[in-house]
């Protein structure tokens, strides 16, 4: 299959883990990625939590760009996902709006191309066996808890995800690829993230309890999809409280047996490599 | 006159706050609100009171997430986030801003974008630490990312800039 790919900020930068993974498991699985021709910022956090008219703006700019190849769009980065799910819905709305935005973007929005996360088309277009089958090194003594976060999943009548307060295509996928998943009930609470460099003392707080929660549940690694959680879990939680972090991505990869597939973990601020030398997975 | 209750539901795009009724389902799913002045069902009741000062003078709407955990759960579909996004903006529009340091890290987000159209993490960074007068806390935090290769120096740019600049023209609060 072939799509358009819109790796956002994020995967250019702190998420640079989730990009390359990304694609080399694309590539693996024949999915043929098309970057977005020129693309910009989505405005994230910052232009929905200042400016409506702007936040929706800057993700039909994108959508607009995106629609030129006509092709559904992977959107990796879960803020950047929630941002132009949330612009589709009110596009479609809200006649008036479309027409003021249209207005400012100075181009015509269609809304005739589908945006979707890589799980929903990892689990959805690739399948579950198809990834099982794939997984040459399964991964033996890992055990994850799978974590979605907020974005991909709310509110539900926008993102149009799955069970949104008891996901499981990441629990089945990492299933699949030999991983020992382990239940939690935190999979969909907030780490705190959007809050990270204004309100730290706060947020240290809520990944500490998302950390202690994962290592109650038995889990050795947590699971996400979302560069932004990543991140924040990566860093914020306190000397002591930490365990390793995955993007999916890295863990399909380095399942497939991918060349490379180990790379991407030195890049990790809590390095996960003392873990998987540890089960002999690198 | 307009009540501030009509002003905000303008603002919000979808249900209208007088669909409360005052459940506390929000407030018990917020994982803020133990940091939060008024909590998010006390907010409504205080926009229904029309008490518009003590609304926007609040930390509380910028101690909100967005994490939208209150909409996904209100059995009457009432937007607290959005409700949040249109408190915030009207703060700004009053000269009303509680807590000056989240607004700072918009701020460093937007004009970051303005640049480039896409955001250069440590120019952002920089800008942020120039505005809040906080120079030292994440300094480590910085450098091992920097050497880890995580915080790119050279993020390309957005070709088209003319059409990002646009937009923020265009969209400029009045
Ligand atoms: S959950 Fe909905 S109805 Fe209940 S108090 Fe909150 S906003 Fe009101
Ligand atoms: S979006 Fe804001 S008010 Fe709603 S639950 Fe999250 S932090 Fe609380």
């Amino acid at each position: 299959m072939k799509v358009s790919y819109y790796p956002g900020c994020s995967l250019h930068a702190t998420g640079k883990e989730y990009d390359q993974s990304m694609k080399a498991i694309s590539r693996a699985l024949n999915i043929e990625l098309k970057e977005v021709d020129d693309w910009s910022c989505c405005g994230a956090s910052s232009a929905h939590a200042t400016n409506f008219d702007l936040s929706i703006a800057l993700s039909a700019r994108n959508l607009i760009l995106a629609e030129k190849d006509a092709m559904d769009v992977m959107v990796p980065c879960a803020a950047c996902f929630n941002r132009f799910k949330t612009a589709e819905h009110h596009l479609k709305a809200d006649k008036d709006l479309k027409t003021k935005i249209e207005g400012v973007v100075g181009a015509k929005y269609q809304g005739g191309i589908a945006i979707r996360n890589p799980i929903d088309i990892l689990y959805n277009d690739i399948g579950i066996d198809t990834l099982e089958k794939k997984a040459v090194k399964p991964l033996k003594g890992l055990k994850p808890v799978s974590y979605y976060g907020c974005l991909l999943l709310r509110p539900p009548e926008v993102c149009e995800f799955e069970n949104y307060e008891n996901p499981f295509m990441l629990d089945k996928m990492m299933a699949a690829i030999g991983a020992d998943v382990k239940m939690w009930s935190y999979k969909t609470d907030c780490c705190g993230g959007s809050l990270a460099i204004s309100k730290t003392a706060i947020v240290v707080d809520m990944c500490d309890k998302l950390m202690s929660a994962a290592k109650e549940a038995d889990a050795n690694c947590v699971v996400t999809a979302c560069p932004l959680c990543m991140a924040n879990l990566d860093m914020r939680p306190s000397e002591g409280m930490k365990l390793p972090i995955f993007y999916f991505s890295e863990l399909i990869a380095l399942a497939m047996d991918l060349p490379g597939a180990a790379d991407t973990f030195k890049s990790h601020i809590f390095d996960p490599r003392p873990l998987l030398t540890e089960l002999g997975l690198i | 006159m307009e009540t501030f209750l009509e002003e905000v539901n303008k603002k919000i795009h979808g249900a209208p706050l007088q669909r409360c009724y005052h459940c506390r389902k929000c407030t018990a799913g917020c994982p803020m609100a133990a940091h939060m002045e008024y909590n998010p069902n006390k907010v409504i009741k205080m926009i229904q009171n029309g008490q518009r000062d003590k609304v926007l003078n609040s930390s509380t709407i910028w101690m909100c997430l967005s994490c939208e955990t209150c909409i996904t759960r209100c059995p009457n579909q009432v937007d607290i986030a959005s409700m949040m996004d249109a408190l915030r903006q009207m703060a700004i529009q009053n000269g009303t801003v509680r807590e000056a340091n989240v607004l700072k890290f918009h701020e460093s987000f937007l004009a970051g974008m303005k640049f480039g159209g896409r955001i250069n993490e440590p120019m952002m960074m920089v800008q942020y630490k120039l505005k809040s007068g906080d120079y030292f806390s994440d300094a480590m935090l910085g450098l091992d990312m920097f050497l880890k290769g995580k915080l790119a120096l050279l993020s390309p740019r957005t070709k088209d800039m003319k059409s990002v600049r646009n937009i923020f023209e265009k969209t400029k609060l009045r």
